[in-house]
């Protein structure tokens, strides 16, 4: 392969903003793991030890625990329904355009006013989920139950996203040309086959897409409980970003820069794992089929 | 003919059932906000009693809160400027060119995509601080281009790829020189990438939260921030929070308006 190297020339301005905007804050993320840093005194440099007490520390242990179980259920659930939604969705007509757009208004919603509406929507004495749930006879409660909290949540990033993978899927289903099914139809493929063999294969590259985009972000989550819960009861809702925020704050710069760089560290490994695995998992498939 | 006619209800029902809950919370926030408070906290009622556009009107003549809408709209303009700068010539450079460690390069662009917000609200403070911009809108604008610049590359590379190569060399061949070809031929082609790539950025800098926050204290508040002021307290006002919400949405729904034939075009390849 011949390289043309009048290329980075191109890059020099992305690269200097990104210089700012990523890599000396980054630099700066790292240096502070390196060093023991109390207000006043000057830093000691303490190579390593503070990544041994992140390991060491059971609450950064249970936010990452919470985080991953956190994570799996949303994908577990969105991925699927995005799907089921993307395939009742008209392929053609007024209803396509009217679904596109129902489908597009949650995911213009900032993510703290997303926080407010579940807010306004769960709180005890002003929401609709506790007067519907107390008809039944259940004493919903989501700033005070150690699950309504958690389960509030999910709920909450159930409803925010699964629009976002339906919007997806719709556009690899539609890049399905008839010809396949029809194909499908003269060999008599029943319709979970033709579902399984024919529609699934093609959707892949934007299933692949989706499901890393939900990862990323999903683990990212921090406004959202932050608005809704504020991490509690307890430590609940307190999932990684939340964490490390508040370690950050209470200005444990140490400590915060080292859980920092191990949070940032498990993101780009499982995205890149995943990213690898459902690229090969899938073209192995369409292979088959 | 009949059984699949049946199968094509069963198929609405589940998608009207669907967006039906998809919307009740949207609409309990949008009746929250037409309520007087004393009816919020009064008990249920699915729709208000006494409509009143009091919340919006306070929003209005509120200088706080229209001081923080300014504040978000520039800093988010700032933003999709500063991005699309550079990242027009940067996708270019990927789509067109084989260079050494162009692979690393665009991984790591994709790694700040993923990097969570959180573990930067110490450094963008200082940083800031130290090139005297802190409480800025270009603070925030430069903060927000952590993840809008690798996403706008990734989108317009995917865009650009679309774009035959032939047509550059046969434009060169024709004589144009570099900027011309660029302006007059390669801009209009990728117009439709750079309109959706200008939505999303638009989109993550207008609901970003942590940064916006680490990045003002007063002069350059965003709206996210002053939405979250006071959540928590007691007496809340909460009819006041939902018109606030009502209204953040409102802009994104302008930009999509404009954008809204290009979107299923970025879609169908797979880069949003």
């Amino acid at each position: 392969m011949k390289y043309d190297n009048r290329a980075w020339l191109f890059l020099v301005p992305a690269l200097a903003v990104m210089a700012l905007s990523a890599f000396i804050p980054l630099m700066t993320v790292v240096n502070y793991s390196l060093h023991y840093i109390f207000s006043g005194s000057i830093p000691e440099f303490v190579g390593f030890a503070n990544f041994v007490d992140v390991m060491r520390d059971s609450a950064f242990r249970g936010a990452l625990g919470r985080q991953l179980l956190f994570s799996v259920s949303i994908l577990a659930v969105e991925i699927p329904l995005g799907i089921a939604i993307a395939l009742s969705m008209p392929k053609k007509g007024i209803g396509v355009a009217i679904s596109l757009v129902l489908l597009g208004i949650p995911l213009l919603i900032p993510y703290n006013v997303v926080g407010i509406v579940w807010r306004l929507f769960s709180q005890s004495d002003i929401g609709l989920i506790a007067e519907v749930l107390s008809w039944v006879g259940y004493e919903y409660n989501v700033s005070l139950d150690p699950v309504d909290a958690p389960v509030t949540l999910f709920l909450l990033d159930v409803w925010h996203w699964t629009p976002l993978v339906a919007l997806l899927s719709y556009a690899g289903y539609l890049a399905i040309p008839d010809a396949f099914y029809r194909a499908a139809e003269i060999d008599g493929a029943s319709r979970w086959k033709v579902f399984r063999f024919v529609i699934l294969p093609k959707l892949r590259p934007v299933l692949v897409l989706a499901f890393l985009l939900r990862f990323m972000d999903s683990f990212k989550i921090y406004a959202e409980p932050l608005l809704l819960t504020g991490g509690g009861p307890g430590n609940t809702t307190t999932f990684m970003s939340l964490f490390v925020a508040r370690k950050a704050q209470s200005y444990e710069l140490g400590y915060a820069g080292a859980a920092s760089l191990i949070y940032l560290f498990i993101v780009i490994v499982m995205s890149y794992i995943f990213f690898q695995l459902l690229n090969k998992l899938g073209s192995g498939e369409s292979q088959k089929a | 003919m009949r059984r699949d006619q049946k199968k094509l209800q069963k198929r609405y029902i589940f998608l009207i059932v669907y967006f039906i809950l998809l919307f009740i919370p949207i609409y309990w926030m949008l009746i929250t906000s037409l309520k007087y408070d004393t009816e919020i906290l009064s008990g249920l009622t699915i729709f208000p009693k006494e409509l009143t556009f009091k919340n919006y009107v306070e929003i209005f003549t509120s200088s706080t809160w229209m001081n923080s809408f300014r504040n978000s709209l520039t800093y988010v303009f700032l933003n999709v400027i500063i991005v699309l700068v550079v990242a027009i010539p940067g996708a270019y450079a990927f789509s067109r060119y084989n260079f050494l460690g162009d692979k690393h390069l665009f991984f790591w662009l994709l790694t700040n995509r993923m990097a969570p917000a959180a573990i930067f609200i110490v450094p963008f403070t200082e940083l800031f601080f130290t090139l005297g911009i802190h409480d800025t809108h270009l603070a925030v604008a430069l903060g927000h281009s952590l993840f809008n610049i690798p996403l706008a590359i990734w989108i317009l590379e995917g865009f650009m790829s679309g774009i035959p190569k032939e047509i550059d060399e046969t434009a060169f061949v024709d004589g144009y020189s570099f900027p011309h070809f660029f302006r007059k031929i390669f801009f209009p082609l990728v117009a439709p990438g750079i309109g959706v790539t200008a939505f999303f950025s638009f989109t993550f800098s207008w609901v970003e939260l942590i940064i916006a926050k680490a990045a003002t204290i007063t002069e350059a508040k965003p709206v996210v921030v002053t939405l979250t002021v006071g959540i928590g307290a007691e007496g809340v006002k909460w009819g006041l929070l939902a018109a606030a919400g009502v209204l953040t949405i409102i802009p994104g729904a302008i930009v999509v308006y404009f954008v809204r034939n290009y979107m299923a075009k970025g879609f169908a390849l797979g880069r949003v």
